[in-house]
Order: structure tokens, then sequence, then C-alpha cells
């Protein structure tokens, strides 16, 4: 029985959550993060949920997801089980250095090969909060911006756990660090992972994050992850989902970058339930190159929404961004990307493409590039297309012999593949390469597995 | 082999073919010539199973099977093959890969194993000499970038690739500077045996300087309206096709 205006806000439900549970929050966590977390539950509360009113989550409405009910994990129950025995990746073609995230929590067996290089810090983020607090104090919650978007806000209100990489000045880590989060629950379940990145000048990292559902439960994922990458220092970050349709993944990524750094960031979305991803790259000196990709390939009613938000603020910087979106049967995918000049970023090189190829009638894409220019020598590009696969290229190859549904695999796989070039590291590339011709047919149906290398956990399902 | 008999064939309701008849044999070249709007593009891209022009009288068989039954692939799995006049740019297909799956394709549809990477490169290599392509080319994605002369070079190459019982050149020769045109011709004909058979579209007599026909055949307005040995070809090159447009005007 519902008594007419004393419903309950959906917002209500997680602040009182927040309220009930800020002791157990705050059993790990170091103070830099305690107290971060009063003013991003204020900033929640104003706002609430995103709805369609606001104008950036327009095409993406999160209300019914969180309206359902979730279970949280605020006291880490430790997993006791080895992981090993329900996951396994033994990774042949690509060298990397791999942790586990187990919910979010930072798993505690994670072992670290003995050849990281001398300063390099890896590890779990509560931790690293309290061993090392004037790393936390000058980056935690820097870069991250709450006041725009209420989920992110929300994050820093929960946040507890999550991956912190640490490469000192001039520490070049060669093998890829590939963070493997797992997701396993009885019921359904939400998680707050917080991730912080600090690289230090001359330095130079790359980033695999790769997200898997592995067991049959609804999925709630609000993560974050801000990176500070310093002068001359190179960063890649890879973000690969690969979720079964229970799932709802918000990942929002915040990187600030110092002179002639170079980061790249690219988000492959192979199969999720509901996905939005947010990057927002700050460009704050000059000579900053910043490269923001993404590859999102859907089907049946699959939602993937990114959002990006490119700060030009000093002058002679160059970004260049990409997202080509695969939509088939009743997906849809929203695109929109931002790229802001400011009044004294003169020279500034941005450019900015969105294309998609739909597939099918019912399958829809709203895409919105945006350019705000306030300097007056600046060169800059945005545009976005919407296509269907092209009919004169299907007639050349099946007059060579090959069948409608392979030439539609080659076509696919041939639009997609600009955006899989851009994949800075050659062992991850060619395993994406090898993925997303899977995914185009229809082959790739694991998402207990870890999609980098193949493995398949013994209780094997479906992604529904 | 290719029996085409009183073939119609329209679009948008424009009836663009009206009545073809055509048979060649193995061993057989046959030269398709005719002014610009005649119909010739279009009775090749009909026969090789281009869904954008509709059937509307007449039969193709090939062997005796009902070519206008089959999809475009079988169409090429039998045997047929078509040289596009303009070759379709596919970003992304590499050359490799595209005729890979080419050549497995028809092997499989004949009943034969795939062939294995190192076999199917040797025949690449074995063809790509056989056309003079450059070897780069086969490193490329699909046509992309290619000159006018490079991608017609490459029709002739995935005509060696295939080995066809007909192939259709559709324009071969446009856009070919002389010695862009010697290769090609060379290539026809070096693939030229008495099993197989070409059909030659073109505007011009020079190609058929290079490779000889059998047989010319004037179209226009949709229909064959005039045969005879190479010497025809001789004389439209003399004559232009004002005088057939007199003589067939409705």
């Amino acid at each position: 029985m519902s008594i007419a205006g004393a419903e309950i806000k959906v917002e209500e439900k997680y602040i009182s959550l927040f309220k009930e549970n800020q002791g157990r929050l705050n059993i790990m966590a170091s103070d830099v993060v305690a107290n971060a977390r009063e003013g991003a539950i204020k900033i929640f509360e104003d706002k609430g949920i995103p709805n369609r009113k606001v104008e950036s989550y327009k095409y993406t409405n999160l209300n019914p997801q969180f309206e359902k009910d979730y279970t949280c994990d605020f006291e880490h129950e430790v997993f006791n089980q080895n992981l090993t025995e329900v996951f396994n990746c033994n990774v042949e073609d690509l060298e990397a250095i791999t942790i586990y995230l187990i919910n979010g929590w930072y798993y505690r067996k994670n072992q670290l090969p003995d050849s990281l290089p001398e300063g390099v810090l890896i590890g779990s983020f509560a931790e690293f909060s309290k061993s090392h607090p004037e790393l936390f104090e000058t980056h935690y919650n820097k870069y991250a911006k709450n006041e725009e978007d209420s989920l992110v806000a929300m994050n820093t209100a929960f946040a507890q756990d999550g991956f912190f990489i640490y490469v000192p000045k001039g520490v070049v880590v060669e093998k890829p660090i590939q963070i493997v989060n797992i997701m396993k629950a009885e019921e359904s379940f939400m998680a707050f992972s917080r991730n912080l990145v600090v690289i230090e000048e001359n330095a130079q990292a790359k980033i695999m994050v790769c997200e898997h559902t592995l067991s049959e439960n609804r999925f709630l994922v609000n993560a974050v992850t801000e990176a500070f990458v310093d002068k001359n220092s190179v960063f890649d970050i890879y973000n690969i989902q690969n979720q079964h349709n229970l799932t709802t993944s918000i990942s929002s990524v915040f990187v600030k970058q110092k002179e002639h750094s170079s980061v790249l960031t690219h988000n492959l979305t192979l199969h999720t339930g509901v996905t939005r991803n947010n990057i927002y790259v700050h460009m704050d000196d000059e000579h900053c190159e910043s490269r923001i990709y993404g590859l999102y390939v859907s089907d049946k009613t699959q939602h993937v929404d990114n959002f990006s938000f490119v700060d030009h603020a000093m002058p002679n910087c160059y970004s260049e961004e990409l997202f080509k979106g695969v939509l088939d049967d009743s997906a849809t995918a929203a695109f929109a990307g931002k790229i802001m000049v400011r009044p004294n970023a003169q020279k500034t090189n941005a450019f900015q493409k969105n294309d998609n190829l739909l597939l099918t009638d019912n399958a829809k894409i709203n895409t919105k590039p945006m350019l705000e220019i306030y300097a007056d020598d600046v060169k800059c590009s945005h545009g976005a297309t919407v296509g269907q696969l092209d009919e004169k290229s299907m007639f050349y190859l099946r007059s060579r012999g090959i069948s409608k549904e392979e030439a539609r695999v080659l076509l696919m796989y041939a639009f997609a593949y600009e955006a899989v070039e851009k994949i800075r590291v050659e062992a991850v590339r060619e395993q994406i390469r090898g993925l997303v011709e899977q995914v185009f047919r229809g082959e790739l149906n694991k998402c207990n597995s870890c999609v980098l290398c193949g493995q398949v956990s013994d209780n094997e399902f479906t992604c529904m | 082999m290719l029996e085409v008999k009183n073939l119609h064939a329209k679009i948008d309701d424009k009836e663009i073919l009206r009545g073809i008849n055509l048979t060649v044999k193995p061993g057989e070249v046959h030269a398709i010539m005719g002014p610009n709007g005649s119909g010739k593009s279009t009775l090749s891209s009909v026969l090789a199973g281009s869904e954008v022009f509709d059937v509307s009288e007449g039969s193709a068989t090939f062997y005796g099977k009902n070519l206008l039954d089959m999809p475009a692939e079988d169409r090429a799995r039998e045997g047929l093959f078509y040289s596009f006049q303009y070759p379709v740019e596919i970003p992304g297909v590499s050359m490799v890969n595209f005729m890979r799956t080419a050549v497995n394709e028809h092997r499989k549809y004949n009943g034969e194993k795939p062939y294995t990477a190192s076999e199917f490169l040797k025949l690449m290599r074995e063809k790509k000499k056989l056309v003079e392509i450059d070897s780069n080319l086969t490193n490329r994605s699909v046509n992309e970038g290619f000159s006018g002369g490079e991608k017609k070079k490459n029709e002739i190459f995935q005509m060696a690739m295939l080995q066809p019982k007909v192939s259709i050149l559709d324009e071969t020769d446009s856009g070919l500077d002389i010695d862009a045109l010697r290769i090609v011709a060379n290539g026809v004909n070096k693939l030229k045996s008495e099993n197989n058979a070409t059909v030659v579209i073109t505007h011009y007599q020079r190609l058929l300087d290079y490779i000889v026909p059998d047989f010319v055949h004037v179209l226009y307005k949709g229909r064959i309206v005039m045969s005879a040995g190479k010497e025809l070809a001789l004389e439209l090159e003399e004559k232009g096709y004002d005088w057939i447009k007199k003589q067939f005007e409705d």
C-alpha cells in the first residue's frame, strides 16, 4: 500500500544507506578518503540520480537501474576461495602484470612479480591511502568532477577500495598492467570501486582494466578512476568491458596531464547490459597530447553511452577523439563529446569523430559532437556519421564467392578496424582484433572468462 | 557453358536489357562493344548477380544450371568471374584476408580442403608474378588508395587466384595508360586456356589489339544488334557507332 505524497524517492534509499553505514565505510579508508564523503553525499543529495532532464544523461536514464535493490559489501568480506579455482588466466601472448579486484575490492592474495621496477607501487587503494597519505592528499579527489556528475559524487561518498598505481619519476613500466575486476555475488550486488593512478615526470605505464561478471546476478558498478600524468610522461588506459546483460556499468575516468605528456584512453565495450563511460581529460599545461578512443559493439537490448569532455585549458595542445559503434538488433547507444577550448588556448589542435554502423532498423544511436571555442587561433573539427553496411562493398565481396554472412563479418570488422588499430600496445591490439572478430561472429558469449586470455571458468554460462 | 536467352532486365521500371542472346563456349573470347548507355555494364552485373536490377524475362544458364536463381557468391563459386569497371575500396579488409576467404570458400563449395596459410601464400606469390602485380599492393586494404591502373591489375590478380571458367571483364581498359593496359591484357592472355572463356566489354578497339576476340558483338539499346568476327571491331573504330545507331533506331 502506498500513501500518496509519501513515496520515497530513489535517492533517499542511497542517502540512508550512506548514513547508516558511514562508520563501516571508514573502517579501511584513511582520513583523506573519509573527509571527502560529506561534501560528496551533499552533492548527490542536491542533484539526485540524473534523469533525462540532465543534458549529459539525456539518452541514458539510469533511474530504473537504481530503483532496484542491491546488496553491498562495506566490510570487505574477504574472498576466501582461491581465485585460481574459479578464475583462470594463463596469459600466453600477453606478457602482463596481472592483479585482481573482486567486487571492487583489491584481492589480498594478488602476487606482484619480483621484477617490478624500483619504486613502483601497485596495490590496494585503501591500504595505500593509509601508508602513503601524502600522495593521497595531493591527488585524491582533486580531478574527479563531483559537482558535474552526481554519480561521481556518489562514488566519492561510498569509495572504499580499488587499485592504486604509482610510477615514480623516470621509471618506465614496460609490461602492461592488467587489472581484472570480477563481480561475483549471491544476490543483486552493487560496488563502488575507486582507483588512483599517479605517473610522475618522465615515467610511463599502460594499464588495462578488464571488467567481468562471474555470477548470474544483477550488478551495478559505479567506478571512478583518477589519473595524474606529470611532465613528459606517457599513460595508456584501456577499459575492456565484457559483462552480462544484467550489469549496469558506470565508469568514469578523470585525467589531469602536464606539459609534454601523452595520454591515451580507450573504452572497448564488447558486451554489457547498460554502460555509461565518462572520460574527462584536462590538459593543464602546454604541449599535451591526448587520444580518446572508444569502440562499442552491441546487440539485443544493450545500451552504451559514451560521454567525453576534453578541456584544452592551455595553448599548443593536441587532442584526437574517435568513437566507433556497431549496433545490431535493438541495441541503443549515445555519444556526447565536448571539446572546450579556453580563451588562452591558442594553437589548439582538436579533432573529434563518432562513426556508427546500424545493422537493423531498430538499432538506434544519438550522437552529439560539441565544440566550444573561446580562442581564435585554433584548428578544430568534429563530426558524426551514422550508416549501414555498404551495398556495393557487399556485392564486391560476394562476387568473389564470399557468402553474405562472411561478407557482413568482414565489413563490420573493417568498420571497427580503425578504432582497434588505435591501441598502442601491440599484444593488446592483437588480442582485441581476435576478440572483436569473435563478437561479430557471435562466438563471444562467455562473460565469465577473461577475454584477454580466453580462459573459461568451470561454471560456464552464456551472456543471456 | 554460358547461355543467355532473351534476357530482359530493368531498374525502377526502366527496361535496360531488352532481349539479350549470347552463347559462350570454352576457349572463346567474346568482345561486347557499344555506345554509352547501351546496357553493357548492366548485362555484366546482372550476370554476376547484382540485386540492383530485376530480371523480368529470359534465362541464363551456366553449365546447365540456372544462373539467375543463384546468389552472387554461388555464381562465383561455380566459376563465373566479374571484373568490376569501378572496383570498390574496402578499407580495413586486407587483400590477403579477402583473397584467402574467397579462395577457401570456393574450395569448400567444391568439396576441397581449405588451403593452409603457407599453401595459400605460395599460390599468391605465383599468381602475383603471373599478372605482374606489385607485391606490396597485396599488403594493403582491398583497393584502398590504389590508382586506377592498380585497381584493374588487382582485378586480374583476383581472377588468377580464383581460376574462373568464364570471366566478364567490364571496361577493364578504362583509365589505363598504355603500359598498364599491356600488363592487364598480358595477364588475361596468360590465364586463357581451352577450358575457359573471356567476355571483354569495351568502348574502344584498343584493348582488342592485345586481347584478340573470336567474336565481336554490338550492344545497342539493350539488344545485341550485330555479331561478327574481330574485323567488326576495326570497322567500329574507323566509323564510330553512328551508322549502327541509324540502322537500329527504333
